[in-house]
């Protein structure tokens, strides 16, 4: 008999709930092309007055995490469980500093006056409206998942200690870790349109 | 054969088992978590038929008759999102499909069993959740099953917690789908080849990919209606330069799909039943799986025919107009294929052929009004009228339903061990058939005249039309009651079958009858295809 507990299934499905991920994020990605093609001046405006330090901070942050998780599966895989304990959990501690970083840059946003509905937002045109409307949605959508795989790699971190997570048994880890990577993926397209395009 | 003891029967419990309820509520076995699925989704197909007479009965003449017009908008809000969400869509792949896939497959359950009890009880939560939204706020929802804007935006009605309702449905879809794919790409038995993989898993695998694909495009949709709600950010509030039309778009991107998601598992089912009692192989295996795949392919390629009339450029409408009639291709090979199959074939006119032929008559007519609608010229027509309505029950109702009632009487002696009284079903058949196109093909009529739908009121030219489709609904609703008094009363006292009544070559047919717990006791081989049919194996079943 065919038994569930196959590891190249439970691969199989983590890759296609990533295509449920991405296709998530899909429709807010159209609407932003739909709105950059019809209000390109105002997008332009807008990224510019975007802070690119915290931007450029948070991507190198989701690309060394996303390493971090890369080494801790490297160490699971041939055996090394310091290695991928100590990498596994710092992997979850820049998801943490990556929020953090995240709520500094929405608290300086709307303490400047600049959150969906606002007063001032209102006297600003339309495009740059829908613009900040869609970074408060995008970013926050995807803060929501880095909390949710910042548990996830606790969790991983939790089992590594425990052994739960071993040189034969690692398919969290594998899947956790790929839902991180695709968390980075997501950053990677989010960074350029509201921080660089200008 | 032996009957098989009590406590191997997959709906009693073993001696050992942990308590009743929880044997069933935190349940891993795919029969059972089908089970819960089809009463929780029969339940709710009550409610929606009992919405759905409410409506009929309040448009049998003109003016005001039972209810007042704010009633009647949260009425038929109720019975589209009842319906679509929460019966239609979970419908034949969450029941049947969980029943049948992995017995079918050889395999002892799904790939993720845990996931396949998330999805029930993500069902329930959204169920929960919808009952709630009918209590709370300022009153049920009035939208319509849509939800468009800018009205779902400003009404002060309880939108925000049924659509999220549904954006939780959506999680328990794409949970389903996921399962199904993975499992028919793992847990298919030594022999069994993807050529020989039964028809109803090749349906069900064209939808899961279309349930894991178009899904998450309706919860990041709903949740925007949320934010639009709450927060106001303006996505799709024209003051604040949002687009309502991007609504429209992202709503159909999923909702288009989502109709495969209906009828692909019906059609599945009936290739199923079809070549059974046809004693035929089916005509054309490889094409009906082919078509199967085409039809989601395509099927995700021609949202916006929904939206000919909402002021999209003219080179829009031309190429969406273009790709509806490409669909049209592959389902039209299902049925030549099926109606082939049927031609010179020894046939046996059980139930589930008979309910099998009412879905080949009503699909076709559903399909073929269809195009009407898909033609960008006549759409103009007949766009947002009761044509539009008659057509979509032309063909969930009459496509699915009636292939759902199939697959019901089909596998009912394997579910349950007991026939239903053959005589009562067929009438019950014959009365749903009468009934069906009494109730319907009125509404085909409304629309040619120009009768709008969703309306409250009608002018008195309407208003004999309308009184004989209210008059249908009755005679439905008469053959609904006489089928499901026949079905529970064969579950309950029906006399005993043999573990292959209809003769289906099939493996869930190998299975002891009722199917036990356990559903192989050895690994399985195939080596013939899923409808080569050997005659001695049928038995006597009505």
């Amino acid at each position: 008999m065919k038994h569930a507990s196959d590891r190249e299934g439970t691969t199989f499905g983590m890759w296609l709930f990533l295509c449920v991920e991405i296709l998530f994020f899909g429709g807010l990605f159209l609407l932003y092309a739909a709105y950059l093609r019809r209000f390109p001046d105002s997008f332009h405006v807008a990224v510019s007055g975007q802070s690119i330090v915290f931007g450029t901070a948070n991507t190198v942050i989701m690309l060394i995490s996303s390493w971090a998780v890369a080494m801790a599966l490297s160490g699971v895989h041939r055996g090394f469980r310091l290695q991928s304990r100590r990498y596994t959990f710092l992997a979850f501690g820049l998801g943490i500093i990556f929020m953090l970083n995240k709520v500094l840059e929405w608290q300086d946003k709307i303490s400047s006056g600049i959150y969906p509905d606002s007063s001032l937002l209102q006297t600003k045109p339309d495009g740059e409206v829908l613009f900040y409307g869609l970074y408060y949605l995008m970013t926050g959508l995807h803060g929501i998942h880095v909390i949710i795989g910042s548990v996830l790699l606790l969790v991983a971190y939790v089992f590594l200690r425990a052994e739960r997570i071993n040189q034969n048994n690692y398919a969290f880890l594998e899947n956790a870790g790929l839902y991180w990577h695709s968390l980075t993926l997501v950053w990677v397209f989010i960074f350029p349109l509201f921080y660089l395009i200008a | 054969m032996l009957p098989v003891p009590d406590q191997d029967i997959f709906f009693r419990n073993t001696p050992d088992s942990s308590g009743w309820i929880r044997s069933w509520l935190f349940t891993l076995d795919h029969k059972r978590i089908g089970l819960l699925y089809l009463f929780t989704i029969a339940v709710f197909f009550l409610v929606g038929v009992i919405l759905g007479g409410l409506i009929r009965l309040e448009l049998i003449r003109p003016g005001m008759n039972f209810m007042d017009a704010q009633t009647y908008n949260v009425l038929f809000t109720l019975h589209g999102v009842i319906m679509v969400f929460f019966v239609v869509i979970p419908s034949i792949p969450a029941t049947f499909g969980n029943i049948f896939l992995p017995i079918q497959l050889g395999a002892d359950n799904v790939s993720f069993p845990r996931l396949n009890l998330l999805s029930w009880w993500l069902y329930v939560l959204g169920s929960i959740l919808i009952v709630c939204s009918l209590f709370t706020g300022d009153g049920p929802p009035d939208t319509g099953w849509t939800f468009y804007v800018p009205f779902s935006e400003v009404t002060s009605t309880n939108v925000s917690l049924a659509v999220f309702a549904v954006f939780v449905l959506g999680f328990s879809t794409i949970l389903i789908g996921l399962n199904f794919v993975t499992s028919i790409h793992r847990l298919r038995c030594e022999g069994m080849t993807w050529t020989r993989i039964p028809l109803f898993l090749w349906s069900l695998y064209a939808t899961g990919w279309i349930q894991i694909l178009a899904t998450p495009i309706l919860s990041i949709t709903v949740l925007l209606v949320i934010a639009e709600r709450i927060l106001g950010v303006g996505m799709f509030d024209p003051s604040k330069g949002g687009d309502p039309l991007l609504y429209q778009h992202l709503f159909w991107i999923y909702s288009h799909p989502a109709v495969y998601i209906m009828i692909l598992p019906s059609m599945g089912l009936i290739s199923e039943v079809i070549p059974v009692f046809a004693r035929k192989n089916i005509f054309g295996y490889k094409m009906m799986a082919l078509s199967s795949l085409l039809i989601a392919f395509a099927g995700s390629l021609v949202w916006a025919h929904h939206m000919f009339t909402s002021g999209m450029s003219d080179i829009a409408v031309f190429v969406f107009s273009l790709l509806t009639f490409v669909v049209a291709i592959p389902s039209a090979i299902k049925v030549f294929n099926w109606v082939t199959t049927i031609y010179k074939g020894s046939i046996y006119t059980d139930p589930p052929f008979w309910f099998a032929l009412g879905f080949i008559f009503l699909f076709s007519l559903g399909g073929l009004t269809g195009l009407i609608l898909g033609s960008a010229g006549t759409d103009i027509y007949v766009h947002d009228t009761y044509f539009v309505v008659a057509h979509f029950h032309y063909v969930i109702f009459g496509g699915l339903g009636f292939g759902f009632f199939a697959g019901m009487h089909y596998w009912f002696p394997k579910i349950f061990g007991r026939m239903y009284n053959c005589k009562i079903a067929k009438l019950s058949c014959l009365v749903l058939f009468i009934g069906f196109n009494w109730l319907y093909f009125p509404m085909l009529l409304l629309g040619l005249q120009g009768m709008p739908r969703r309306y409250y009121d009608y002018l008195p030219e309407f208003a004999s039309l309308q009184f004989a489709s209210t008059v249908g609904s009755w005679v439905l609703l008469a053959g609904l009651v006489l089928m499901f008094w026949n079905i529970i009363y064969g579950s309950l006292y029906g006399r005993s079958v043999a573990e292959n009544p209809w003769g289906g070559a099939t493996l869930e047919w190998q299975l002891p009858t009722p199917l036990p717990h356990e559903n192989f006791t050895k690994e399985p081989t195939v080596t013939t295809g899923p409808y080569e049919f050997e005659d001695e194996e049928r038995h006597e079943a009505c």
